[in-house]
């Protein structure tokens, strides 16, 4: 069993088995991170670049450290604009990337699809660690690693995800691996903030917060992402949070073993407030130490990979 | 390319040996003080266990037992097709101080008992590590002994060995016929 | 000079003519058509036609040639070479060059490159606006007069309704059209393909079909009002062909135009973000290319123009977000129009008739036609030699087009402009 793709730009192209075997070789790597020396030697030579062209601490920082901590190479690369802005495309970056011979390129970017334009440019393996409003699939499997530790499985379970759905990668990444996972999803917002015919993606829509937390196992809360809204979709964050944010009062309503997620930085007291971020039911730490284990196993498996297509392109230098 | 059986051990010889290496152990150790048994995953699990059990036996009490996965060590995953899966390693008391065997049903190129002696380091600094082995098929690729082994065997790099440690007990080399 | 093209299958609309013809060309215009061999054939030059398809040349009422200003995406030459490669012998080309062709001297100076560079007729369009602004109106008359055929904004929606009618109003005293490109720049802002399932699991801001039809709406009740010719470019969704079709039984004067593009592909085509397939409008649904089709059939749909948009690497090879909107057009037009015929939507004189006649008759210019006395503007055509489309043996200067590596039936094997030969297929392989 290995992964089907030179790269991993979305749950969207990933198949049940695939995702268990992250899953599972995560829960495998865990134990580095809990040990005196959390470092091994799998990764010794490889090279990883972390080009974020989108600041980003956490996930920068837990992409580093998965590669630290199998003794890979990692270099960190901050662009700042869209590379047209330079008079270069985004395809003479990934070329020039591509001429230093990396062996994954760990790519955040606030445009939808920009990794994806990367990937067909170079050999290298690449993550998409976020881009735009699209997919964020480290981020959904770390949540699928937290979800399965607290709760033993995924199937059967109900999600509620609510919030900003529109402008949301991390929504959109979860939506496809927990229906893969054999979860229900129901998702919630003001109309401004669903995002057309997300019915069709497999989740089922609820009006209010309330109507949308009362059965759920797991709720996660998403960021209002103020840097991409770019029209009025709301009055005010205080009616956003009269409505549609998570405080221990509305908690009552929801089953008493539910768990409350967030993929984080946290608004506090505008989707989340802070006795329920802190409080009892909420796992946003353990999503940040799963965040970790994720990483290590998409760079074991995808270097995994790559030396299959480097052996056969030998093969193939050899018999020509 | 077809291949015929030949039985190196039966249920008897497996046992015959878990029981003289389990004495081998204790008698090197003097004792059970400080010792632990690792088995090397996957093939060094059970025959751990079978030898804790038998020390367990002789002695009257149990020594702790811890499992590791050499995946992350490997000196060969730039030149596997893929990696392979990663298993968990189980190591929950301190190896610090303790004299450690390791524990592997085949000993062959000795590059496996490599990567669990580097994995183990990684976790603390044990006072002395030893390995046991079921069958030393020979072949060497590195200056590795073993310490205690169930019984020595000639073999051609061809062949293949399996030693089954569930059930009925045995061990049999497969040896291809073009050879 | 006499030239004949004899024993082709000719077809042209503007005379109901379909039948085995010679066609006879003295000093660039057509001297006479006759039934196949009863023409006198000492000419100075006989094109064997036989086997092939005659037609007036292929007017292009829409196109961007870049020129001047971003000579490095197209210019003149190049544009109107891949014009004449793709049976296309008059193109009427778009105000948003640099500087803008919103003053006479601009417009002065694309005729003038166009006389002597160009490989085709060339028919400047002037902008509605200074700049394309949408703030004040540009010199209309002084263009006319230099030669414009038509007002147009195009690739800038004209936000003032204010604006649009006074344009409508204006460009009445000089009988042009006043080409619409309908879009409400509130609702498609920031949007870079179709809104709908695909942008949502895509993570990219859609475009309503809504930003098309709100600006239809208002633009036919303008031209109500003002009694103006309207012209609705590029139509792209269902909402937009009903308007017209309504508007058009109410007697309004408006007309419209579909790319090949989007009567061809959807949406889908963008998938894994392929930039070759961002446009604007950008590809809409099944259901609309279904719409523009039926639009196309039943009269709704007056010409087929391609939009034709050249962009280098610079403003493809990005973000798709950050790309330029526009594809390529001029040397797939005639056989995406002829894919139409193949699969029973057009007939091939009403398909000829939406590439030239009905053009010609739009912007008010000489051609489409084969009748005496008309500029020898040919267009002969194999209908069944099939070719397959490569963006690096383009004659445009860019490349971007989704046809790449796509396979037709039907080329163009020579062009005539004024009974000049400007493009003959070359034999290969």
């Amino acid at each position: 069993m290995q992964l089907r793709n030179k790269d991993i730009l979305g749950i969207k192209d990933l198949d049940r088995d695939e995702i268990e075997l992250i899953l599972d070789t995560a829960e495998s790597l865990k134990w580095v991170s809990n040990r005196d020396i959390k470092k091994v030697p799998t990764l010794r030579g490889k090279t990883i670049i972390n080009l974020f062209f989108e600041a980003s601490t956490r996930t920068r920082t837990s992409f580093e450290i998965a590669g630290k901590r199998m003794s890979a190479d990692v270099i960190n690369i901050s662009a700042s604009s869209s590379s047209a802005v330079k008079g270069e495309t985004l395809i003479d970056t990934a070329k020039n990337l591509q001429a230093m011979s990396p062996d994954i390129i760990v790519v955040r970017h606030g445009s939808s699809g920009a990794p994806q334009i990367i990937s067909g440019a170079v050999k290298a393996s690449v993550i998409n660690a976020g881009d735009g409003c699209h997919e964020h699939p480290s981020q959904s499997l770390l949540d699928l690693l937290t979800i399965r530790q607290v709760k033993g499985q995924i199937e059967g379970l109900r999600i509620a995800i609510i919030g900003d759905i529109k402008h949301s990668r991390v929504a959109r990444s979860n939506i496809y691996a927990l229906t893969k996972m054999g979860a229900q999803v129901v998702v919630a917002g003001f109309p401004t903030l669903l995002p057309p015919e997300i019915e069709k993606m497999g989740a089922s829509i609820r009006k209010t917060l309330d109507e949308a937390i009362i059965d759920a196992d797991v709720i996660m809360m998403l960021r209002i992402q103020k840097e991409r809204m770019t029209g009025p979709y709301f009055p005010t964050e205080r009616e956003y949070s009269m409505l549609f944010g998570l405080n221990a009062k509305r908690l009552k309503s929801a089953k008493s073993d539910v768990t409350i997620m967030h993929p984080g930085p946290v608004n506090r007291g505008v989707e989340i407030s802070p006795e329920v971020a802190d409080g009892p039911y909420s796992v946003i730490l353990e999503q940040v130490a799963n965040g970790v284990a994720i990483r290590m196993a998409l760079l074991y498996l995808l270097s995994g990979r790559k030396h299959e297509e480097s052996r056969k392109e030998a093969r193939d230098e050899n018999n020509n | 390319m077809t291949s015929i059986k030949r039985k190196i051990l039966d249920a008897d010889g497996v046992n015959r040996a878990i029981t003289r290496i389990s004495h081998e152990i204790l008698e090197a150790n003097k004792g059970i003080e400080n010792l632990a048994l690792v088995g090397i995953r996957t093939g060094g699990v059970d025959l751990a266990r079978y030898l804790s059990k038998k020390i367990e036996e002789i002695e009257g009490s149990s020594i702790p037992i811890g499992i590791i996965d050499i995946t992350l060590y490997r000196d060969d995953l730039s030149i596997a097709t893929h990696h392979p899966i990663v298993g968990s390693t189980e190591i929950d008391f301190s190896i610090d101080d303790k004299n450690l065997v390791l524990v592997d049903d085949v000993l062959y190129t000795g590059r496996t008992v490599r990567a669990a002696m580097d994995a183990l380091i990684d976790f603390g600094r044990p006072k002395a590590i030893m390995l046991a082995v079921l069958i030393d098929r020979g072949h060497r690729e590195l200056p590795i002994k073993a310490d205690f082994v169930g019984k020595n065997v000639p073999t051609s790099k061809n062949d293949v060995i399996k030693a089954r440690l569930e059930g009925d007990l045995g061990v049999d080399i497969f040896i291809s016929k073009d050879d | 000079m006499k030239t004949i093209i004899s024993g082709g299958k000719v077809i042209d609309p503007s005379q109901d003519l379909d039948g085995l013809f010679d066609v006879a060309i003295e000093d660039g215009v057509i001297y006479d058509i006759f039934p196949t061999g009863k023409a006198d054939l000492k000419a100075d030059n006989v094109i064997d036609a036989k086997g092939l398809i005659v037609m007036p040349g292929i007017i292009d009422m829409h196109v961007h040639l870049r020129d001047p200003g971003y000579e490095y995406k197209e210019d003149i030459e190049s544009g109107t070479l891949a014009a004449a490669a793709g049976g296309v012998t008059a193109v009427a080309c778009m105000a948003n060059t640099k500087p803008v062709n919103d003053n006479a001297t601009v417009t002065e100076e694309i005729l003038k490159k166009a006389k002597d560079k160009g490989h085709v007729k060339v028919y400047p369009i002037g902008a509605a606006t200074m700049g394309l602004k949408g703030e004040e109106l540009a010199e209309i008359g002084s263009m006319h007069a230099a030669g414009i055929v038509a007002v147009s904004d195009d690739g800038m929606p004209l936000k003032s309704s204010e604006m649009m009618r006074c344009v409508l109003e204006y460009s009445l005293t000089f009988d042009m059209p006043v080409i619409s490109h309908a879009e409400d720049p509130d609702l498609s802002k920031n949007g870079s393909m179709n809104e709908g399932y695909l942008s949502t699991i895509m993570g990219l801001k859609g475009v309503p079909n809504a930003a098309e039809d709100v600006m239809v709406m208002r633009d036919i009740t303008l031209s109500e009002l003002t009694g103006a010719k309207l012209h609705i470019a590029h139509i792209s969704t269902e909402g937009a062909v009903s308007l017209v079709r309504e508007a058009k039984k109410r007697g309004v004067k408006v007309t419209a135009e579909a790319a090949p593009h989007h009567f061809t592909i959807t949406e889908s085509a963008v998938e894994g973000y392929k930039t070759d397939a961002k446009m604007n409008p950008p590809l809409r649904s099944e259901k609309d290319v279904t719409a523009i089709r039926k639009g196309l059939k039943d009269g709704t749909i007056d010409a087929i123009a391609t939009d034709h948009a050249p962009h280098s690497s610079i403003e493809k090879d990005v973000e798709f977000e950050c790309a330029a909107n526009g594809i390529l057009g001029l040397e797939t037009m005639l056989p995406l129009t002829l894919k139409l015929v193949d699969e029973g939507v057009l007939s091939l004189t009403e398909a000829i008739r939406k590439l030239t006649i009905n053009p010609a008759e739009i912007i008010g210019v000489q051609g489409g036609s084969l009748k005496k006395g008309m500029p020898a503007d040919i267009t002969i055509v194999d209908l069944n030699a099939e070719h397959t489309v490569d963006r690096n043996r383009m004659k445009s200067k860019s490349k971007n087009t989704p046809f790449h590596g796509w396979t037709f039936k039907g080329k163009t094997l020579y062009t005539l402009v004024n009974g000049e030969i400007v493009y003959k297929e070359e034999i290969d392989e």
